[in-house]
């Protein structure tokens, strides 16, 4: 290995500066006061977890995992989700008594190290879980919830879309019969890769109306009435209690007023094997990945617990792009005072203090580039030998 | 967030059929498309802007969303494995990728090499056969590392097989089926769900 140069950060992590630091602090607060605001309460989980229980648990695949060794030898891993952690606390402690939860947090997570630029291996989470709720209402408002969070945050254009884990796994093991039948189809869905779903479909010894109906899947993207196209595909009652519970997650969302940014998407798979119900993500224009994700999933049953909560989770660096420029005005006062002065600057620096301004004190002969140095500031004060210049 | 549409097309051999495609779709392309040597080219017309770059590069382009779509060999998506939807097969620009060497002759037993411009695609293919090769990654003349010495084998893309021909290889196997895709991003196959949705009939009608 070549020898480091001092300024080198490990591959993936990032400095914050002062600038998006106070950008970031300001559109968490924004969401976080808001989901305050709905009764969710924030806390707070370790950075690190056995990777056996937490690590195990999460959805995120072993080898994006950050992993290190305790005194004894176990395996740990840097949290890779909040979700995880956050089911392993419920569902030992705050699930006891048996009665809906809502948790709120903001934390870092990680994820291994890539060579390529644009994908940090250390970034905030900030996101609920409604837990220990199993009615469409909860899917509802944590839906509602993020988007009335990010509207705060002032992002204008996004989309939620909202697929369901069971639909699309209900149809394939309908028509195909078995599970790993089913499987092949799920994965050509997964990698997106819809001209090897075709040219699979088209292959298998079917009937052209069943065929017709596994190709119909990747066209199942828009409002309300995608919901009864795919009514229409699935012919078994199995497959029914999804779309009515789509149908009627629909409604909820539509009370809520917030229907002109959601859409249905059939299309939407996951890898993750703990989702048990509806799974959504949200794209904003500008940003070329998903700047948040989240669905219902019952996954306390891995730490003994069986319950299912809805969540999401905003990713902080993709949503601050999204929002991207728009400097803050800086209204930082700076007060260069001499020795003579510098009780009287020490005043005059607590008064704006007490009135919540921003006010530096600067001793005079600390600063090599006044010029430089001034113009960092909205206002300036002079107390100086005998003059007070504003 | 923009109407105009942008499309990350391939420099080289396959961008005269992707163009080709297009007008048959009937997007009216303007004629200076096909001798220009710009990088960006817009038509406002029709709500598209095209940027001109490597095939090798094109679907990195729309994975990170700064291209909306694409057009991207096969190869290039098996190598690359980035996210994003592989939504039609345009069948143009056939070829395919295939194991090449001097005839006769058999890998190194105990330490195999390949030199390849797809790492993963052979690294990939060998292991399915149950081998493990060593792999060294060249950027261009492959057919060159058999003959003096730096390789038992290449894998590379074949369309004619006259390049192998000329240069006193032969083709060992065949891994794969190569056409241009209709390539697209994630988060754009949501957002601007109906121009891309357009464009997908308008292509699909004419490949």
């Amino acid at each position: 290995m070549s020898r480091l140069f001092m300024f080198e950060k490990p591959l993936g992590m990032r400095d914050t500066l002062p600038g998006l630091y106070e950008k970031k602090s300001r559109v968490r607060s924004l969401i976080g006061d808001t989901m305050k605001l709905w009764g969710y309460q924030f806390i707070e989980t370790p950075t690190l977890e056995y990777y056996e229980t937490v690590g195990a648990a999460s959805a995120i695949a072993d080898q994006q995992l950050f992993k290190l060794l305790d005194k004894e030898g176990q395996t740990l891993v840097l949290r890779p989700d909040m979700t995880a952690p956050i089911a392993r606390v419920a569902a030992s402690k705050l699930l006891n008594e048996d009665l809906p939860v809502r948790l709120a947090y903001s934390a870092n997570v990680f994820r291994a190290q890539q060579r390529e630029g644009g994908r940090p291996a250390e970034f905030e989470q900030i996101g609920i879980e409604c837990l220990n709720e199993e009615t469409v209402s909860c899917d509802g408002e944590v839906i509602a919830l993020l988007i009335s969070s990010l509207k705060k945050a002032g992002l204008q254009q996004f989309q939620v879309s909202i697929g369901h884990v069971g639909f699309a796994q209900e149809l394939f093991v309908q028509i195909l019969g078995t599970n790993g039948r089913a499987d092949i189809l799920r994965k050509y869905l997964f990698e997106k890769n819809y001209v090897g779903y075709r040219e699979h479909v088209n292959s298998l010894q079917l009937s052209s109306i069943d065929k017709q109906r596994l190709l119909q899947l990747l066209e199942l993207r828009g409002g309300e009435d995608v919901i009864g196209q795919a009514l229409d595909i699935m012919e078994q009652d199995s497959g029914k209690q999804a779309l009515l519970d789509l149908k009627e997650l629909w409604d909820v969302i539509k009370d809520y007023d917030v229907a002109a940014y959601v859409k249905f998407d059939f299309t939407i798979v996951s890898h993750m094997s703990y989702y048990s119900g509806i799974l959504f993500e949200v794209y904003a224009g500008n940003v070329g990945f998903p700047i948040g994700n989240g669905g219902r999933y019952s996954l306390m049953e891995k730490f003994g617990k069986s319950a299912s909560a809805t969540g999401f989770a905003v990713r902080m660096d993709m949503l601050l792009e999204a929002l991207g420029g728009g400097q803050q005005e800086n209204s930082t006062h700076c007060i260069f005072f001499s020795q003579e002065r510098r009780k009287e600057a020490f005043k005059l620096a607590e008064k704006m203090h007490e009135q919540g301004k921003q006010a530096v004190l600067q001793d005079i002969t600390g600063v090599k580039n006044l010029d430089a140095f001034t113009k960092r500031f909205a206002e300036t004060t002079y107390l100086i030998g005998g003059r007070t210049d504003e | 967030m923009s109407n105009i549409l942008t499309m990350a097309m391939p420099k080289g051999r396959i961008f005269e059929e992707a163009v080709e495609l297009l007008r048959k779709a009937g997007y009216k392309l303007p004629p200076e498309f096909d001798d220009s040597r710009k990088l960006i080219i817009e038509v406002p017309e029709e709500g598209l802007r095209f940027i001109l770059a490597k095939p090798m590069d094109v679907a990195t382009y729309v994975e990170h969303g700064v291209a909306d779509v694409g057009i991207a060999g096969k190869d290039v998506l098996l190598e690359e494995e980035r996210d994003v939807y592989e939504l039609l097969d345009l069948n143009i620009s056939y070829c395919y990728l295939a194991v090449a060497g001097l005839p006769n002759t058999k890998m190194n037993e105990v330490a195999p090499r390949v030199a390849t411009k797809y790492p993963n695609v052979a690294e990939a293919y060998f292991r399915e056969q149950g081998e493990q090769v060593e792999i060294i990654k060249l950027n261009g003349s492959i057919e060159l590392a058999p003959i003096i010495g730096l390789s038992d084998r290449i894998v590379d893309i074949v369309s004619t097989g006259r390049t192998l021909k000329e240069n006193g290889l032969v083709e060992y196997e065949r891994i794969k089926d190569v056409t241009s895709r209709f390539i697209v991003n994630p988060v754009s196959y949501r957002m601007k769900d109906q121009q891309i949705n357009d464009m997908v009939k308008r292509l699909s009608e004419v490949v």
